[in-house]
């Protein structure tokens, strides 16, 4: 391409390092991402079939009422002016006030998070541990029973509805077995005894140093949680034995074994290492989508989880919980997706 | 050889197909044949049809009314007498309910497999062929689409336009076709490129004339595969919106609504929310085996084992 060399290199027009750049960009698609996402739910707010003005002043409002109600919650303004008004609402963490609670949303959102957050984090916990040696496992032993197991284990994580599984797994192990704790974060005896400094009962139990509430909280959640985990598990095993196929299969891996080194060593130390950035992603990924499956898991399990907090406010209409529930579930995806990203980069040496 | 002394397997089998019908045929049958040695997705195509033959001779198979209720009878364990899956809350045969329940399934999974790959082509081609603006934007409306938990913006939707199978439907299918068109697109901008798409231009055809004649047809065999895998997951969020009390409305035969009943006394009858969770999870098996089977046969270079 001799042509080219002598044309100038293009200047930026903002003088940056390349990181900065990156970082710029990858902040400028969030966002208009976060404002379609706030588009689609203000949307979904204004083709209600439920008039938000009879919502506050009931069925027998004056006219005169009801007009100073139109206008005070903006509808009188055009839907473009409404719509930044909402976006600016929800810049300052304000989602309305919640028709059930009859307190704002945000509040309720803050204290229902932290059960979804402990829920999803033992489920990915469970997921990993047992989700990448069996993946390893399979992908190095190819075609023996471990790698038959991993298919089925993949194959019908797909396939099954966590819901009935959900409830399976109570019937067998609560109904019958009586191994663990009943629906709920705890048992009744321990029910408000630990006070809430985290909203996370397991780690507020230890800074307690209460041990019989801890063991308590354990056994209600580690039900809930493995079946959460079960999903993540079947995705992250499928991954990570495809990735470690194909490592395998790379000439270096030959090489190594040809120079003699123990299989343990090519496969810890070189097919295992190439691989840790994209179980990252991978990772961070299905942690996303435990949020998606937290929500019929919390309803089986009757856990004052944020998909709880939706489904209830949706079947009593209580549209402001359930339209500021979505978005901040879908922000959390956001943020998850963009971090695995970047962390992607991070990790990734070729990206430096 | 004359035509009249050779069987169809041989005239598909040929080596030199003297038509283009022949050759077409050919690969159709060679597909086929490789699919029928994949013995796991033969299992799923033959649940499939099942299902198939069980919703359309519901009437003649249900050993009962499936909205029957015999309150003398309710809660009656599996192989009782004419009830051998046993009786719900309120009497009514389950038997007969999963397999009306059957129509139910299949008519929200063909309506959103019809809705969804549709509208996910239509996106994507337009987006890769047009290029430049059109893409972005096109593009970024897809990822905002794909930043939402499919499940929470079908809840979002559902509650918007109310409860319902065909609001359901909708709900499902308007978080189920990005990917669709995330697919499309990529086929659509290796395919753009090639020089049998120049020489076409050249020859004068237009935009439409490409996109329709000659983007569509090479792009089908992937959104086949990836519908087939897909459908196991519409089946599960149709049940997941039915469980939730959004979708089918109770007293119909849905699985998921079924499940939702049967909750309640889980601890004490068992089987009520047993069944419909089995016949689900069959149905979504099946179709995660035959997608399987499907993708080596179509798209064997994404094939994972």
């Amino acid at each position: 391409m001799a042509f080219y060399s002598n044309v100038p290199k293009r200047q930026p027009w903002l003088p940056l390092p390349p990181w900065a750049r990156s970082m710029g960009i990858t902040l400028l698609s969030v966002s208009i991402t976060m404002l379609g996402l706030l588009f689609v739910t203000f949307l979904i707010g204004r083709v209600m079939p439920i008039d938000p003005v009879l919502a506050v002043v009931g069925e027998r409002a004056s006219e005169e009422q009801y007009n100073a109600v139109y206008q005070e919650l903006g509808l009188d303004r055009s839907l473009i002016v409404q719509f930044f008004y909402y976006v600016g609402d929800v810049l300052q963490g304000d989602f309305g006030k919640s028709l059930l609670t009859a307190r704002p949303v945000s509040q309720d959102i803050a204290r229902v998070f932290p059960a979804t957050f402990e829920l999803a984090t033992i489920g990915i916990i469970f997921g990993c541990v047992l989700g990448i040696p069996l993946g390893v496992i399979a992908a190095v032993r190819r075609g023996s029973w471990v790698d038959q197991i991993a298919r089925v284990v993949a194959l019908v994580g797909y396939s099954m509805p966590i819901f009935w599984l959900g409830l399976m797994g109570l019937l067998l192990f609560y109904g019958m077995l009586g191994w663990v704790g009943g629906p709920g974060r705890q048992g009744i005896f321990y029910e408000d005894m630990i006070p809430s400094v985290t909203g996370m009962i397991l780690v507020d139990s230890i800074i307690a140093g209460d041990w019989g509430a801890f063991w308590d909280a354990f056994s209600h959640i580690v039900l809930p949680a493995s079946i959460l985990g079960y999903y993540s598990l079947a995705y992250i095993s499928r991954m990570t034995r495809s990735f470690m196929l194909e490592q395998l299969s790379a000439e270096y891996i030959t090489t190594a074994r040809v120079k003699g080194m123990s299989e343990w060593a090519v496969v810890m130390h070189h097919a295992f290492k190439n691989i840790r950035v994209q179980l990252i992603t991978v990772i961070a990924l299905s942690y996303a989508n435990l949020l998606e499956g937290s929500v019929l898991t919390e309803i089986i399990f009757s856990w004052p989880g944020i998909g709880n907090y939706i489904t209830t406010a949706l079947l009593s209409a209580d549209m402001n919980a359930v339209l500021g529930g979505t978005v901040v579930v879908g922000l959390v995806f956001i943020v998850l997706n963009v971090f695995s990203d970047l962390l992607y980069k991070v990790f990734d040496p070729r990206s430096k | 050889m004359s035509i009249q002394s050779m069987t169809l397997r041989e005239w598909l089998l040929s080596e030199t197909p003297t038509s283009r019908r022949q050759a077409r045929l050919a690969a159709y049958y060679k597909g086929w044949l490789t699919l029928r040695a994949n013995h796991m997705a033969m299992a799923g195509l033959a649940i499939i049809v099942l299902l198939v033959g069980v919703a359309i001779f519901a009437p003649l198979l249900a050993p009962h009314d499936p909205y029957y209720q015999d309150l003398g009878n309710r809660l009656q364990p599996l192989g009782t007498e004419g009830h051998i899956l046993g009786t719900d809350s309120l009497g009514r045969d389950i038997l007969s309910r999963l397999i009306w329940g059957a129509r139910i399934t299949l008519y929200i999974v063909a309506l959103v497999a019809m809705i969804a790959p549709i509208v996910g082509l239509l996106v994507g081609t337009v987006s890769g062929y047009a290029g430049g603006w059109v893409d972005i934007v096109l593009m970024r409306v897809t990822d905002i689409f794909l930043a939402f938990p499919r499940l929470v913006l079908a809840l979002a939707f559902v509650a918007a336009l109310g409860a319902g199978i065909e609001n359901a439907v909708l709900a499902i299918s308007l978080t189920a076709w990005p990917p669709y068109a995330r697919l499309a697109r990529a086929e659509t901008l290796t395919i753009r490129s090639s020089d049998f798409i120049s020489a076409i231009r050249l020859q004068g055809a237009g935009p439409l004339l490409i996109i329709t004649k000659h983007i569509w047809p090479l792009c089908i065999s992937s959104l086949i595969v990836r519908v087939t895998l897909d459908m196991a997951g519409i089946i599960l969020a149709a049940a997941g919106l039915g469980f939730l009390g959004l979708g089918a409305q109770p007293p119909s035969p849905e699985w998921g609504a079924m499940i939702s009943e049967g909750r309640r006394f889980i601890l004490d009858y068992w089987w009520v929310a047993t069944m419909p969770g089995l016949a689900i999870f069959a149905v979504s098996l099946a179709f995660n085996l035959l997608g399987d089977g499907l993708r080596d046969v179509l798209d064997p270079k994404d094939s994972s084992s």
